[in-house]
């Protein structure tokens, strides 16, 4: 398959990119809004072309495991899913992080707390990006906003999965999941060779030839000095991903006097409401953070040097705004906005916020 | 150039599937483009809409608080958007069933009577098609050409035999609006 425009839902351009990627293996289970990867996967059929496994398991617990045993195995295998899913998930992603083992997990955000709503939200922020299921681990956490980044995150999510033997997750939301935009797919690549998995992961549980000792794939560690040498090594990881991926888009903020922070497809109803403001004479510009973690903290140091206020947009009740205050060591104010429980603000609605909360801006 | 449409009806009425071939036709037309539905429940026969952008520059927010287009199709969704659309703009619906028309003196406000049209088509099925071809007779944004490469992108190929009767009911649609 050549590179291809298209024009697709996010969840779609997901189940394409994958096929696309390569990916050894898909193990999910329907819930809305993210159900359509899973559809597309089965419509697409890959099993007959590139040997794909695509699987509905019998549960969300029960998917993550499967990608557990594939990632052992070396393959790229991902799952999907939605805010209560992945809850449903976070023992199996607890013990992927502590396998050192490489995953990608979707997220397509809906608005919880408990079963919630199928609607748009941004309330599983801090749950995706401070590790989620039990120990010290984190996820590198990535945040499309465009059905572009939906297709393109999927084979940076596994590039980077394998590259620091962590999982990966890509964390959506419900508008970037349901609707269509155009979107060029990558032209396919087939997927890897055992011979070149064997080699490429080293690790990995292949069938073990006379020439090398077992490799085994283990959480369970009794000894404490030796969990917390593992332990020791997982951060050394961690730091190595913060130094060499963080990743941040910017958007009118040379001359910015505020600044709004925002990620996912919130980021964009926020450039639209900086259209606005500029058309009114307010110097505001956006940083979006597309890697949440490792997150942008230098990048909003530096500009909060160079700003008066600054706002973070979010759909929950201010999650990422903690991580921004870090980084803004307390130098200028840092409000929030955010709507809950599925809703979702409309440019004009940022933009009064912001006014109400920097009426100095308009000069 | 940048329009920003929105779509609204019963589910059922082919609300979704409209806005679907109307941003076919702007990416043939090599347009940036945006679809963005109200998703869930509405879509087994409440209320549906869906906002549709074309640009010939990238699209920021695919959320919006006015349009410079509104197609309705009943009443709650005139109630819910008439207010919606900015001054100066458009304003397309269907009189059948509406009891509270339109009232607005600062946008256009062309009614279509598509439900008639489509009982004298004999077929409910292309409804949505001659709200369409309304639609570009009145804004242009697309050329037929395109909404008909749209269609065939659209739709699976076993009802490619429906082509002709989409064609001749955007093409009544477009009638439709000239003679209003």
């Amino acid at each position: 398959m050549e590179e291809e425009v298209r024009l697709m839902k996010g969840n779609e351009a997901i189940a394409h990119a994958a096929i696309r990627y390569g990916a050894d293996g898909y193990f999910g289970y329907p819930i809305t809004p993210q159900s359509e990867i899973l559809e597309t996967l089965e419509a697409e059929m890959p099993w007959e072309t590139t040997g794909m496994v695509v699987l509905q398991a019998e549960s969300e617990v029960a998917a993550i495991n499967m990608v557990y045993g594939g990632a052992a195995c070396g393959k790229a295998v991902f799952t999907s899913s939605s805010s209560p899913g992945i809850s449903l998930k976070q023992e199996g992603i607890s013990y992927i992080a502590a396998g050192e083992l490489p995953a990608l997990i979707i997220n397509v955000m809906r608005g919880g707390p408990g079963l919630g709503t199928i609607h748009p939200s941004q309330s599983d922020y801090f749950q995706a990006t401070k590790g989620g299921g039990h120990g010290d681990y984190h996820l590198i956490v990535l945040a499309p906003s465009t059905v572009q980044e939906m297709a393109d995150f999927v084979g940076l999510g596994f590039d980077l999965a394998f590259k620091y033997r962590t999982p990966a997750m890509i964390l959506a939301d419900g508008i970037v999941g349901q609707m269509m935009e155009k979107v060029v797919l990558p032209p396919a690549r087939p997927r890897r060779t055992p011979e070149q998995i064997a080699e490429q992961c080293p690790w990995a549980v292949t069938g073990r030839p006379a020439t090398r000792r077992p490799n085994v794939i283990t959480t369970l560690e009794l000894d404490s000095a030796m969990m917390e040498k593992h332990n020791e090594r997982y951060q050394q990881t961690y730091r190595l991903i913060e130094q060499n991926e963080v990743r941040y888009d910017e958007y009118m903020t040379s001359d910015a006097e505020y600044l709004i922070v925002a990620f996912g497809s919130i980021a964009r109803i926020c450039q639209k409401s900086i259209e606005d403001a500029r058309s009114r004479g307010i110097k505001v510009g956006l940083i979006r953070p597309i890697t949440l973690w490792p997150f942008p903290t230098e990048a909003i140091r530096q500009l909060s040097r160079r700003v008066k206020g600054v706002m973070v947009v979010e759909l929950n009740a201010g999650q990422m705004i903690e991580d921004v205050r870090i980084a803004v060591e307390g130098r200028v104010p840092v409000c929030h906005f955010g709507r809950m429980g599925g809703i979702v603000p409309n440019p004009q609605e940022v933009l009064d916020s912001f006014i109400a909360d920097f009426p100095d801006s308009r000069h | 150039m940048k329009e920003e449409i929105i779509i609204a009806g019963f589910g059922g009425q082919g609300v979704l599937s409209m806005g679907k071939i109307l941003a076919y036709a702007g990416l043939m037309d090599d347009l940036e483009v945006t679809w963005m539905p109200s998703y869930g429940p509405e879509q087994r026969g409440g209320t549906a809409n869906v906002t549709v952008i074309l640009s010939d520059s990238p699209i920021s927010s695919p959320v919006l608080d006015s349009y410079d287009t509104a197609v309705l199709l009943n009443q709650q969704s005139i109630d819910k958007f008439e207010s919606k659309v900015k001054p100066g703009g458009t304003l397309i619906y269907d009189p059948y069933g509406v009891h509270t028309p339109p009232t607005r003196t600062d946008i256009s406000i062309v009614p279509v009577q598509a439900m008639e049209a489509s009982f004298e088509m004999a077929s409910a099925k292309t409804y949505n098609m001659l709200l369409l071809g309304a639609l570009l007779k009145i804004r242009g944004l697309v050329p037929v050409e395109s909404v008909m490469k749209g269609l065939k992108k659209t739709l699976p190929e076993r009802h490619h035999h429906l082509l002709p009767q989409n064609e001749a009911a955007i093409l009544r649609g477009m009638e439709l609006a000239r003679t209003e």
